[in-house]
Order: C-alpha cells, then structure tokens, then sequence
C-alpha cells in the first residue's frame, strides 16, 4: 500500500513537511531523536557483539576491540553511544508512561521532555565521569 | 476460507495485515531493558581499565554471563523491532523494503547465536 502513496502525487507528506510547511517543535524533535538514537544504537549493540567475540577468542583479538574503543574515533563513538543511550532511556521511560495514558497532557509533554534532556545530561556526564575520568 | 469468527479476525487483523503483537513486543523488551541496561552500565564501568583476565573472570561469573547473555539478546531484538519500523515507514521500494528487513532480523538473529555461543565460551572457560 505505502508503495504507491508516496509516489503520483507531489504533496508534502507529514513529517517531510519540514521547510516552510512545518515548524519543529520540542515534542517532534524529541521523536525523531528517539529514533535516531536508536537507530544510532543498533551500531552499538554491534559492537558489542564484537566485544564478546573478542573476549572470547582470546587476549589479542580483546586487546584490538579495547584499542579500538580507546582511539579517537572509538572514543566519540561510545561518548555518543552514552548520550544516545540515556536519551533513549529516559525518552523510553516517556513513551512508556505515554502508553499507559500517563502525561499526554501538552503541558506535561512539553515538561518531561525537558525532564529527558536535563537526565540525559547529567547520566550521560556521569557515566562518562566513571568511564573517563575516575582512577 | 477462515475458521475464525469475525470478531476473532478484527482483533488480529488491522490494514496493516497484523496485530498488535508488534508493538506489545515492542514494549515488553523496552521494560524489560530498564533495568538490564543499568545492570549493563554499571558492569561496564566497572571493568574500565581491567586486563584481559579480569574482565574475562567478570564475565565469566554465572550471574554476570547470564546477565550479560539476556541484556545482550533482548537488545538486538528490540533493536530489530525498532529498525523494521523504521524501514517499514521511509524505505518505499517494496524490494528494498523487503531485503532490508530481511538483512536486519538476519543480523539480530545471527548477532544473539554468536553472543551466545561467545559467551558460553567465556562462562564455561573453554
């Protein structure tokens, strides 16, 4: 069905009205980061796959997974997969009260929506506190 | 020919073709996951900077393994949940649609054997 929706017809479609047709809000925005973040998540759980691989083949290939977590790129990497990590925690939390008809109040949306960013903040500063700066 | 009743068809069946098992699992999983990804964090954490014996005698302990093994097998599922209805709402070439979550739910199902059979390895010291 959704084959043909998007085709024969040159009308925006909701969410791609993002232009002059549509003004981002807090609550959309929050959204699409959920799914980005998830979606920038799977990435992750790959590597963790990799991780326990690597533990289990044994001292050298660990010592090439914990190499590439330490280099530049690996350590942007799980400084976002931290951040991306907790927002999605905390968004889900949301979602979840969401689903169970808690906080669908526009007031309440707009106020736990802030509520996940100030978290994500500070849990992500302080899991990358524990990882980065401890000892 | 359908054996079931109407009412029976209407609750399994939307325009979507199925019902709402989707998103119940979807759920099921994220609750599931709270409490296993604090476990997950902390675990982690706690094994930065460790050698490679320390973080394998970690591992390898029965609760951690099992712990590990859960968290590491309800994540990929609930990421393959997540990634199906993210192709499913803006991949619109039905082939690619198709063989993207082909390719997705290959990749969890064949990312869980291989976390299993990995730590099996660690957990019973192979």
């Amino acid at each position: 069905m959704s084959t043909t929706s998007s085709q024969g017809s040159k009308r925006p479609l909701s969410p791609f009205m993002i232009g002059p047709y549509y003004r981002p809000q807090l609550t959309s925005i929050l959204s699409i980061t959920h799914r980005g973040t998830g979606v920038f998540l799977c990435a992750g759980a790959l590597l963790l796959v990799w991780g326990c691989v690597a533990l289990a083949a044994g001292q050298s290939d660990f010592a090439t997974f914990v190499e590439c977590l330490g280099s530049p790129l690996g350590t942007l990497a799980v400084i976002g997969f931290v951040y991306s990590l907790w927002f999605h925690f905390f968004n889900g939390l949301r979602h979840l009260g969401w689903d169970v008809g808690r906080g669908l109040e526009l007031a309440s949306a707009y106020s736990s929506g802030y509520a996940v960013m100030i978290l994500t903040l500070l849990a992500g500063s302080a899991t990358l506190w524990l990882i980065y700066l401890r000892s | 020919m359908s054996l079931q009743t109407p009412i029976a068809r209407a609750r399994g069946l939307g325009s979507a073709k199925n019902g709402s098992e989707h998103w119940i699992v979807q759920r099921v999983t994220a609750v599931l996951l709270l409490p296993l990804t604090l476990w997950f964090l902390y675990f982690a954490c706690s094994l930065v900077g460790a050698d490679y014996a320390s973080v394998k005698a970690a591992v390898a302990q029965p609760w951690c393994a099992a712990l590990l093994a859960s968290f590491m097998i309800i994540v990929l599922y609930h990421a393959q949940l997540g990634l199906q209805v993210v192709i499913e709402d803006y991949l619109h070439v039905r082939w690619l649609e198709i063989s993207a979550l082909v390719i997705v739910k290959f990749i969890a199902f064949f990312g869980s054997i291989v976390v299993l059979l990995a730590l099996a390895r660690v957990a019973l010291g192979a």
